[in-house]
């Protein structure tokens, strides 16, 4: 079924959903978003790769910052580059801070670049590639099958999560050290129990502990 | 969250700020005079005639940097604030909350509860430094005694006007012994606290906390935004047009341990001064530009202190309070929580 103009989301929530629904929540549904050093370094990125300006060369023309949808997944975006050369199929190209990562969420976002592009121009996508600036390295990435698939059911997942409008407990893991909203998310909340006899227990001790000093 | 705790204060009249880059550049007389990277600011407070960029504006809302414009004497007008701020699910279930009578008498007495227990733990605090003034810390005792029967008649009250009730007789006991938190016996008046005046502040002390909790709530104000909470619907205070009921709810119960703590100490330490007041006509005190330049400085100080929360049993700095309570509050909304916990000073 496909989505309205009105029900796009941003491609870039996929990368939060996949990361942690939670966060994706967090930043999707709650609209708190922490910016810190990191994610500054990466506007300013992206500001770089969709700042320049198109190229048009003999080997083909780069389009900087175009904007993509796809209605069939419900998302919208901006690619930061878009390579098109003569007879070949145009491959999106997407700039990440840091270095390649173990997870799918760069593949992830890549891919549904390419379905969005597939969508709009009626012609395969069958590659894109990722940019690292750590490591200065080109990957290309194949838009295969399974990718295709694990892109669908993220973005049916995060249509879900939006939908839904409630915020998924934390699970704490590993992730919560490196995520940027954790200082938002107090992923432990949820682990410590009533708040409300918390709270009384924590009013007790205060009132009885200064009566003491005050003998 | 922001971890940065720097908040621009601008004071100076006719100054102008716009954005360079990705910083604020402060302009006075159009000659740049600072420049602060944006990334590393909470927020920036215009005091008076101060101008300010639609640019830097928009950069701002973006990066959920709070501007607040206040009159020179530090009254509230206007705050910026970006398109994305403000949650509707998070506000819907907040009103919601708050219109049931239940739920409001639950969290508004907690609120009061701690706004009285953190009062008394400031009281006592005093009592303890001022060992040897056997008048001074009688008197604190006795207050604090005072206030001990307030928290327990409101563990038991059953409605907002006895909470409300309970809660104005507890601030008549406190602001009663305000004088026994003065260590240096004044050679003149100057610092004699009579009765809590606001509209306008009678004496040098009522202008002092007055303009501390101005600051405060401007902090807490922008701590209900950052979170999505709509600052205007509150639990204890009722709701009346322009009124941001939220953030005085969130204020109740930081106002001793942050702001009161602070005005005796600064009278204490002699960092303000009689000659730092003007008497007006009208019987009005106002504070001086030096003063209010050095209130300013020492409320930011203030908010580097560190403590450990209590709830949250994490390390954080007094300036992270009203972010950290906004947050509580807002998970409680949110249903991650099954109260709302208001911060208590184990003093
Ligand atoms: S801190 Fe952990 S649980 Fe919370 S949003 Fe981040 S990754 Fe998810």
């Amino acid at each position: 079924m496909p989505y309205s103009e009105t029900d796009l989301l941003p491609i870039s929530a996929l990368q939060h959903l996949l990361y942690c629904e939670r966060q994706c929540a967090l930043i999707h549904v709650e609209r708190q978003w922490a910016e810190n050093r990191e994610t500054a370094q990466g506007n300013i990125l992206h500001k770089k790769a969709h700042g320049g300006k198109s190229t048009t060369r003999p080997e083909g023309r780069s389009l900087r910052a175009l904007p993509l949808r796809s209605l069939a997944l419900g998302l919208f975006g901006v690619a930061d580059v878009v390579q098109c050369r003569p007879g070949e199929p145009p491959v999106p190209v997407e700039y990440k801070r840091g270095r390649p990562k173990k997870n799918d969420c760069d593949r992830v976002q890549l891919c549904a670049q390419a379905l969005c592009l597939e969508e709009m121009t009626g012609q395969p996508v069958p590659l894109g590639e990722l940019f690292y600036g750590k490591t200065r390295r080109r990957v290309a990435v194949e838009t295969s099958p399974g990718l295709r698939r694990v892109t669908a059911e993220a973005a049916a997942r995060l249509h879900e999560l939006i939908r839904d409008g409630r915020t998924p407990t934390a699970e704490p893991g590993p992730k919560c050290e490196r995520c940027s909203l954790r200082e938002l998310c107090l992923p432990h909340l949820g682990r410590r129990g009533s708040a409300r006899s918390a709270f009384d227990r924590l009013l007790d001790s205060v009132v009885a502990a200064e009566e003491e000093n005050s003998r | 969250m922001k971890t940065h705790l720097n908040t621009l204060y601008v004071t100076t009249q006719g100054s102008y700020l716009a954005k360079q880059g990705l910083t604020v550049q402060v302009r006075i007389d159009g000659k740049p005079r600072a420049q602060l990277p944006l990334h590393n600011l909470e927020g920036i407070v215009c005091f008076g005639r101060v101008g300010c960029s639609p640019a830097l504006m928009g950069a701002c809302a973006d990066q959920g940097v709070a501007i607040s414009f206040l009159t020179e004497r530090g009254r509230y007008l206007a705050s910026v604030r970006g398109a994305s701020h403000g949650n509707v699910l998070v506000r819907r279930r907040q009103y919601r909350l708050a219109d049931d009578p239940s739920t409001a008498l639950d969290v508004a007495r907690r609120i009061v509860l701690s706004k009285v227990a953190n009062s008394r733990s400031v009281l006592l605090r005093a009592a303890r430094d001022a060992e040897g003034a056997a008048n001074r810390v009688a008197e604190l005792q006795a207050a604090a005694n005072r206030l001990s029967a307030s928290v327990h008649e409101l563990r038991g009250a059953t409605s907002l006007d006895s909470i409300r009730g309970l809660e104005g007789e507890a601030a008549t006991h406190y602001f009663g012994a305000f004088n026994a938190l003065l260590s240096n016996a004044p050679a003149s008046d100057t610092f004699r606290f009579t009765r809590r005046s606001r509209r306008p502040p009678l004496d040098p002390i009522n202008a002092l906390i007055s303009f501390l909790y101005t600051l405060l709530l401007h902090d807490a104000r922008s701590a209900c935004e950052a979170v999505g909470l709509d600052p205007c619907v509150g639990f204890l205070h009722a709701d009346r047009p322009g009124k941001p009921s939220l953030a005085l709810d969130l204020m109740e119960e930081l106002r001793a341990y942050v702001a009161d703590r602070l005005a005796y100490s600064l009278i204490n330490r002699r960092q303000v001064s009689a000659d730092g007041f003007k008497l007006l006509d009208n019987g009005a005190i106002e504070m001086t530009d030096a003063t209010r330049k050095a209130v300013l400085v020492a409320y930011q100080e203030r908010k580097r202190d560190p403590l450990t929360h209590p709830f949250l049993a994490e390390k954080t700095v007094v300036g992270m309070l009203p972010h950290l309570q906004a947050l509580l509050l807002v998970r409680w909304i949110r249903g991650d929580l099954d109260a709302y916990p208001p911060f208590l000073w184990k003093g």
